[in-house]
C-alpha cells in the first residue's frame, strides 16, 4: 500500500529531514524534502503529493501560510503539520485550517508510524471510493442503454440535460422500450443519485394498495396493519421516485398525488403526522396522456405537474440500426449469465430480426435472444432458434413472390440446403423446387 | 574478495565473543565476509545534554565518514541511547541504500523494561537489529512478512517477534541488488 503514496516534507532543519526521509524512504513511500515554505509550494506546483509533513517555525514564510496555500492549491493533500514548540493555539489554528494532525517533535516512532500509516489508509479508502462511484456510474450509463440510433442519441441527450434539473419528468414510450432504464439513468446521472431510486407500478397495485404503498400506514389503519410501514415517498427522501404505468392510478389517487407533489409532504394511512419528503418525481407510461385529459380520464393540473419535461423513446422497428448492437449486448449478457461461449449469429437471423416489427420492443428482442441462447446450439443463433424464425406472416405487406421465396429460403436454410428433404418438406418434387431456386436466384451464401 | 564486505564498528566495551558470533550470523545472512574493529571515537561529542541521549544522526554520519581499506559497509555498533532530531529513540538507522549505518544495545536490554537482564535475549535482539539496518543499505524495505527481519519494529517486543533471517522475497531482492 506505502509505495504509491507520496510524501513531502518540509522542515528547515537538515537533520530533521534526512532523518525524516530515511525513516519513511524505509517504509517503501516517495518521499522529497523541501527547506522551506517556497521550495515545498514550487515543488508542489510541478508534482503531486498525497501527505505533506510540515514544521510550523520556519524562516520566511511559516508552516501554517504554507498549508493554506497548500490546501488552496489541492484541498485532497493531507498536511500533517510538527513543532518543537508546542502550544495549544498553533495546534487549534492548523487544525481548523484543515490539517490531517499536528505532532510534536520529538515523537514516539510509533506515533509517527501510525500517524502516516493511517493517513495512507485514508487516501487509498478515498481512491477505492471514487474508483468504485465511478465505476457504479459507468455501469448505469453506458452498459445497459444501448444505441447509436438518431432517436436514441436524442433520448440519451436529453436524459444528459433534464438529470441536473430537479424537474418531474414523463417518460413515454411503448411497452418494452426500456422507460425504466432511462428512469434510472435520469437518477445516476443526477445530484441525488447517493440517495435512494424508489420504484412504484402502478398498474399491479389497487387503488388502496397503492395509497398504502406511496403514502404507507400506521398499525392498525386496516385489518391486516399489524405495523408502521413507510410508504414509497417517504423511502425515497433525497432521492427518485419513479412512478410507472402512471396512467392506470384512478382520479382519488391522483388527487392525492397532486397535493403531495404540491406540498412534498404527506400523512400515512391511518395517520394524523404530517411527513415530509425530498423527492423528485418520474414517470412513465405507454399510454397518450394527453389524450386522456381530454377525454376526461386524467387530472389535467396533475399532467401538467408531471409533464415539465417529457422524454419519448422511439419503438425499436423505427430504430432497426439498434438492433445489432442490441443483439450483441444481449448475447454477451445472457452467455456470460450462463457461462457459456459467446455465440454468434447467422446471417438469415439476422435479417429476419431487422425485419421484424417487435411489437414488444427491445424486452421482445431480449427475450428472443434469451430463449435462441436456451435452445440453441451454443455456437450460433439460427433462424429455427427464432420464435418468428417459423412464422411466416409478416406485418408488412409482401407479394405472393415474395412471400413464397422467403419460406423457400427459409426451408432450404433449415435443412442446411438438403434438396431432397427441403422438396419433401415443401411437398413439391425436387425439379420444381430446382426451379425455384433459379427464378428467385436464391443461393446458400444469399441466405 | 567479496563485492560486500562489512565493517562492525565497536563503540564501547562488549562481552567477549558477543561480537564475533554476531558477525558470524551476519556473514551467513548476508554471504559475505564481516569484520570487527574497535573505535576510539569520542562519543561526548555526540551528547546532547537536554536530552540526555546521544544523537544518532551526527553518529551516523561520522561512521559515513570513515574510511576503512577493504570494507564497503559499515555498521557503528553502540551501548548508548541514540535518538535523531525527530524521533525520542532509535534502535538503529541506516542510510538507504548506502554504506553505512548504527545499531545500539542500549534500549534492547530488559533492564531498560524492568524485567531481569538476559544476556542471550539481548544477543538475539540486538543481532536482528544490525542484521535489520544492512538490509536497508541494501536498499531493501520494512517487509509486510511477520517473521521477516525486515519487518519494522517500533518496540522491543516487535523485534522477538521475528526471526534473524530474511524472508525469501527479500533474499531475491538482495540477490538482485548484489548483481
Amino acid at each position: 500500500m506505502s509505495k504509491n503514496i507520496s510524501i513531502l516534507i518540509v522542515d528547515d532543519e537538515e537533520s530533521v529531514r534526512d532523518s525524516l526521509y530515511n525513516w519513511f524512504i524505509e517504509d517503501g513511500y516517495r518521499v522529497e524534502c523541501a527547506g522551506n515554505a517556497k521550495e515545498a509550494l514550487s515543488i508542489i506546483e510541478s508534482r503531486e503529493f498525497d501527505i505533506v509533513l510540515a514544521d510550523i517555525k520556519m524562516p520566511g514564510m511559516d508552516g501554517l501560510e504554507m498549508h493554506r496555500r497548500i490546501k488552496a492549491q489541492n484541498k485532497e493533500t493531507i498536511v500533517i503539520v510538527m513543532t518543537a514548540f508546542a502550544s495549544v493555539d498553533t495546534a487549534v489554528q492548523a487544525l481548523k485550517d484543515g490539517a490531517y494532525d499536528y505532532i510534536t517533535k520529538p515523537f514516539d516512532p510509533d506515533d509517527l508510524s501510525h500517524l502516516v500509516r493511517n493517513a495512507s489508509k485514508q487516501i487509498t479508502l478515498k481512491a477505492e471510493n471514487e474508483a468504485l462511484r465511478n465505476k457504479m456510474n459507468e455501469l448505469e450509463n453506458v452498459e445497459d442503454i444501448v444505441g447509436k440510433s438518431e432517436g436514441m442519441l436524442k433520448v440519451l441527450k436529453e436524459v444528459k440535460s433534464v438529470a441536473q434539473s430537479n424537474s418531474s419528468v414523463i417518460i413515454t414510450g411503448e411497452s418494452g422500450t426500456g422507460k425504466e432504464l432511462i428512469a434510472r439513468a435520469i437518477h445516476f446521472n443526477s445530484p441525488r443519485r447517493y440517495f435512494p431510486l424508489v420504484s412504484v407500478h402502478c398498474g399491479a397495485l389497487t387503488e388502496s394498495l397503492l395509497e398504502s404503498e406511496l403514502f404507507g400506514h400506521e398499525k392498525g389503519a386496516f385489518t391486516g396493519a399489524m405495523y408502521n410501514r413507510k410508504g414509497r415517498f417517504e423511502m425515497a427522501d433525497g432521492g427518485t421516485i419513479f412512478l410507472d404505468e402512471i396512467a392506470t392510478i384512478s382520479s382519488k389517487t391522483q388527487v392525492e398525488l397532486l397535493r403531495v407533489l404540491e406540498s412534498k409532504s404527506f400523512m400515512r394511512v391511518g395517520g394524523n403526522k404530517e411527513i415530509s419528503s425530498d423527492f423528485r418525481v418520474i414517470c412513465a407510461t405507454n399510454k397518450d396522456l394527453k389524450k386522456m385529459v381530454e377525454n376526461g380520464t386524467f387530472r389535467e393540473d396533475l399532467f401538467y405537474r408531471l409533464n415539465v419535461v417529457n422524454i419519448n423513446i422511439p419503438p425499436l422497428r423505427d430504430r432497426v440500426e439498434d438492433i445489432p448492437m442490441l443483439m450483441n449486448h444481449f448475447i454477451i449478457k445472457y452467455c456470460t449469465a450462463m457461462s457459456r461461449d459467446m455465440v454468434t449469429i447467422e446471417p438469415a437471423a439476422l435479417k429476419r430480426l431487422e425485419e421484424f416489427e417487435f411489437p414488444g420492443n427491445v424486452r421482445e428482442l431480449e427475450n428472443m435472444i434469451e430463449r435462441a441462447i436456451v435452445i440453441g446450439n451454443g455456437k450460433e443463433i439460427r433462424l429455427a432458434d427464432l420464435p418468428m424464425g417459423k412464422d411466416i406472416i409478416y406485418s408488412s405487406v409482401e407479394s405472393l413472390d415474395d412471400l413464397e421465396k422467403k419460406y423457400i429460403l427459409q426451408i432450404l436454410n433449415k435443412y442446411d440446403w438438403n434438396i431432397t428433404r427441403s422438396a419433401k418438406a415443401l411437398k413439391v418434387d425436387r425439379v420444381t423446387l430446382y426451379n425455384k431456386i433459379k427464378k428467385y436466384d436464391l443461393n446458400a451464401s444469399k441466405s | 574478495m567479496d563485492k560486500h564486505n562489512i565493517i562492525l564498528i565497536a563503540h564501547g566495551q562488549f562481552e567477549k565473543g558477543f561480537l564475533s558470533e554476531i558477525a558470524e550470523e551476519v556473514a551467513l545472512e548476508y554471504s559475505c565476509s564481516v569484520g570487527i574493529q574497535e573505535s576510539q571515537l569520542d562519543l561526548m561529542n555526540f551528547y546532547d545534554p537536554s536530552r540526555r541521549q546521544y544523537d544518532g544522526y551526527k553518529l551516523l554520519k561520522e561512521i559515513e565518514g570513515m574510511n576503512i581499506a577493504g570494507y564497503n559497509k559499515k555498521i557503528g555498533l553502540f551501548r548508548v541511547d541514540l535518538f535523531i532530531p525527530i524521533l525520542t529513540y532509535i534502535f538503529g538507522q541506516a542510510f538507504f541504500k548506502g554504506n553505512s549505518g548504527i545499531a545500539s544495545l542500549y534500549r534492547l536490554k530488559n533492564e531498560q523494561y524492568g524485567m531481569q537482564a538476559d544476556q542471550d535475549l539481548l544477543f538475539h535482539r540486538f543481532r536482528k537489529v544490525i542484521i535489520h539496518e544492512i538490509g536497508h543499505t541494501f536498499g531493501l524495505i520494512h517487509c509486510h512478512v511477520p517473521n521477516c527481519v525486515m519487518r519494522s519494529s517500533t518496540y522491543v517486543e516487535d523485534i522477538d517477534q521475528k526471526r534473524h533471517h530474511l524472508c525469501s522475497k527479500c533474499l531475491n531482492e538482495i540477490a538482485e541488488f548484489k548483481i
